[in-house]
């Protein structure tokens, strides 16, 4: 850690913050600080350099336009990146997973080369990819279902070095049938929700990750209580 | 008075007169036997029949359309209201604002020859090029409803495109990037710095995806040429400065900056169809409740003040009016699909302002919103039924914040 602090970096909330993405960075904020791990977050606006220095990088979805923008400025300042190679936990949510690959098509057909940080190719599916997700872990990654909202046209393939994060039982994540991408500290996902206040177990991983140790529990009755109720009006007990 | 045209029904177009009697008639119909309000049903038929009843409406009439993501039903009411100083105005009261809607409020008033129309987003275009609108306003434009009215730059396009066919006046927010890059290439425009904006959808320009640059109020783009323009009439703190620099004190007893905002664009407009500003205002000042909102509800022991805020744009101008006193807060979210089936939008509204005051989560979704609040550090009760949650505040003042759905249901409930 660079600081006393473990810093999260919220990464172009002004471009990638569409879909209340910056719940993501308050939750690892607010979950580390509540059991007296210091942290705090560290706001990287279009036209600001992106340190390399954070420990957490967390970032969110967009519109096409702000999607190609986003990519254009993290090559030009490519802190998160070279943060990425020293092994620094980067969280990309849907235009995160799209970015992330070695490349996107988009639905005018056109090829925009990706960030290269995991090893998948996406493109735009036939139709919009909107509402409720239900999934269950791949490889044991976590405990609980995956549960969030998708609101997406991509559709990503994942190659040899990517796994998938979740089995998809309500929705269409990536495919139809899995859902994000783990590679190495690098976690994808097309849930929005925003995705980890919706599951705090994936928070928690995120947080392990961070900081080399396993967070003690945390019991939220109102996230509970959420989890039930979502996984209910997609048709499946928790 | 100017020459007042007129929608002569008998001059309607035979096929057009027939199918808005046959509306009116589904409208009555569908009131009677109390299926709806009426708003809809009957210009739905009425568009069934005759596809361009819209247009046939509106021909021989001046028409004036409001649109935006937030204010358009408060500015709706209050341009009507100052445009009445010129005679009969046919409007959509109480947010009916698709064509059908649009066809429904035209045949109530065949005989008006002004109308004010609140549009939404999405029909912009099809209403513009049906209505030939003398005056056309545009409040705002932020994050709404990303599942079913789509993003803000791909409104933002459609409503530049829509308005450069417009001949009439356009009045256009100058505070507010999208707006601007919407209304820009319009023939004549009136800029109104309003004061008012949601910045977190326009850091990179509309027009080249450069980032935009703020200095105090003004803004430019560091990529191109677009920057904010020099406004025609300016709103300040209770009072507006119309373009030959006459102060006049709005006086308003709807609470808040963003109906200042939506009064002073409301004037501009007026003021374009030849309504003295002073009349205008005098008009305006009277709205003191619009389809139910800000108006005070008592019940067992509590004067609760319903307020309607639908995305965080709205959310987060009301927890300012909220701040003007310490009363305890109930928060009603739905997530129907007329509010948006996605409530990612939660965590975009700042609702850590609400820290140390006594508040219940309420409405079909208030789990969600409980999860936001805890997150918020806001201690908080939940209570999904808002009538159950305002009886559970102590007696007093409460302010009630509901959603679309949310609002819509409480006003029905607590007339009855």
């Amino acid at each position: 850690m660079s600081t006393n602090k473990v810093q999260i970096a919220l990464v172009l909330p002004d471009l990638l913050g569409t879909y209340g993405d910056f719940g993501n960075a308050v939750v690892l904020e607010k979950r580390m600080t509540w059991r007296g791990i210091p942290a705090e977050i560290v706001n990287i606006r279009f036209g600001e350099p992106v340190p390399n220095s954070c420990d957490i990088y967390v970032v969110g979805g967009g519109e096409d336009t702000a999607q190609t923008l986003a990519v254009r400025h993290l090559r030009d300042h490519p802190g998160m990146q070279h943060a990425a190679a020293r092994g620094a936990v980067i969280l990309g949510v849907c235009a995160g997973i799209q970015i992330f690959g070695e490349s996107f098509t988009r639905a005018d057909q056109v090829t925009h080369p990706g960030l290269g940080l995991i090893d998948s190719t996406s493109h735009a599916g036939g139709s919009r990819a909107i509402g409720e997700v239900i999934a269950t872990a791949a490889g044991g990654l976590f405990e609980g279902l995956l549960t969030g909202f998708e609101n997406h046209q991509g559709r990503t393939v994942l190659g040899p070095s990517a796994r998938p994060l979740a089995h998809v039982k309500v929705g269409t994540g990536n495919d139809g049938s899995v859902e994000g991408a783990v590679q190495g500290r690098i976690l994808c996902t097309y849930l929005h929700g925003p995705v980890l206040p919706r599951n705090p177990q994936i928070a928690d991983l995120l947080i392990e990750w961070a900081t080399g140790t396993k967070p003690a529990p945390l019991d939220l009755p109102a996230v509970t209580r959420l989890r039930t109720e979502r996984a209910k009006s997609a048709g499946v007990p928790l | 008075m100017p020459n007042t045209p007129g929608a002569d029904p008998a001059r309607l177009p035979l096929r057009t007169a027939a199918a808005v009697r046959l509306g009116n008639m589904s409208s009555k119909l569908s009131q009677k036997m109390g299926l709806g309000a009426g708003g809809m049903i009957g210009g739905r038929v009425a568009l069934r029949l005759d596809p361009q009843a819209l247009a046939h409406l509106t021909s021989g009439r001046q028409v004036a359309l409001v649109t935006g993501t937030n204010g358009k039903t408060t500015s709706t009411m209050m341009l009507s209201r100052a445009m009445s100083f010129l005679g009969e105005v046919a409007t959509n009261h109480g947010g009916a604002n698709m064509p059908d809607g649009h066809v429904t409020a035209l045949s109530k008033q065949p005989d008006a020859p002004y109308a004010v129309l609140e549009v939404d987003e999405g029909y912009f275009p099809e209403v513009v090029r049906a209505a030939s609108p003398a005056v056309a306003v545009l409040l705002n434009l932020s994050r709404d409803q990303l599942d079913r009215v789509g993003e803000v730059r791909t409104i933002e396009k459609s409503l530049r495109t829509a308005l450069t066919s417009v001949t009439g006046v356009v009045v256009a927010n100058c505070d507010d990037i999208m707006v601007t890059s919407a209304a820009r290439d319009s023939a004549k425009v009136v800029w109104v710095a309003t004061g008012t904006g949601w910045h977190n959808d326009a850091a990179s320009c509309p027009r080249c995806g450069d980032p935009i640059r703020w200095e105090g109020e003004h803004w430019h783009c560091t990529g191109c040429d677009l920057a904010r323009p020099r406004p025609d009439w300016v709103t300040g703190d209770g009072y507006l400065v119309a373009p030959n620099s006459q102060k006049v004190e709005l006086s308003l007893r709807l609470p808040g900056k963003f109906n200042q905002a939506n009064a002073v664009m409301a004037t501009a407009a007026a003021a374009a169809l030849g309504v003295p500003i002073e009349e205008a205002v005098q008009r305006l000042r009277a709205v003191s409740n619009v389809a139910g909102r800000y108006r005070t509800i008592q019940r067992s022991g509590h004067r609760a003040r319903l307020l309607l805020s639908k995305n965080p744009a709205g959310w987060s101008e009301t927890l300012t009016v909220v701040r003007e006193a310490d009363h305890p807060a109930v928060l009603v979210i739905n997530a129907q699909e007329a509010d948006g089936r996605d409530l990612s939008w939660l965590w975009d509204v700042p609702f850590e302002r609400l820290r140390g005051r006594q508040v219940i989560a309420s409405g079909e979704r208030a789990t969600d919103l409980a999860v936001r609040l805890t997150y918020a550090e806001v201690e908080h009760t939940i209570v999904p039924d808002p009538l159950l949650a305002i009886d559970a505040m102590p007696p007093g003042p409460v302010e009630v914040i509901a959603n679309y759905t949310a609002f819509r249901d409480l006003n029905a409930r607590a007339a009855q």
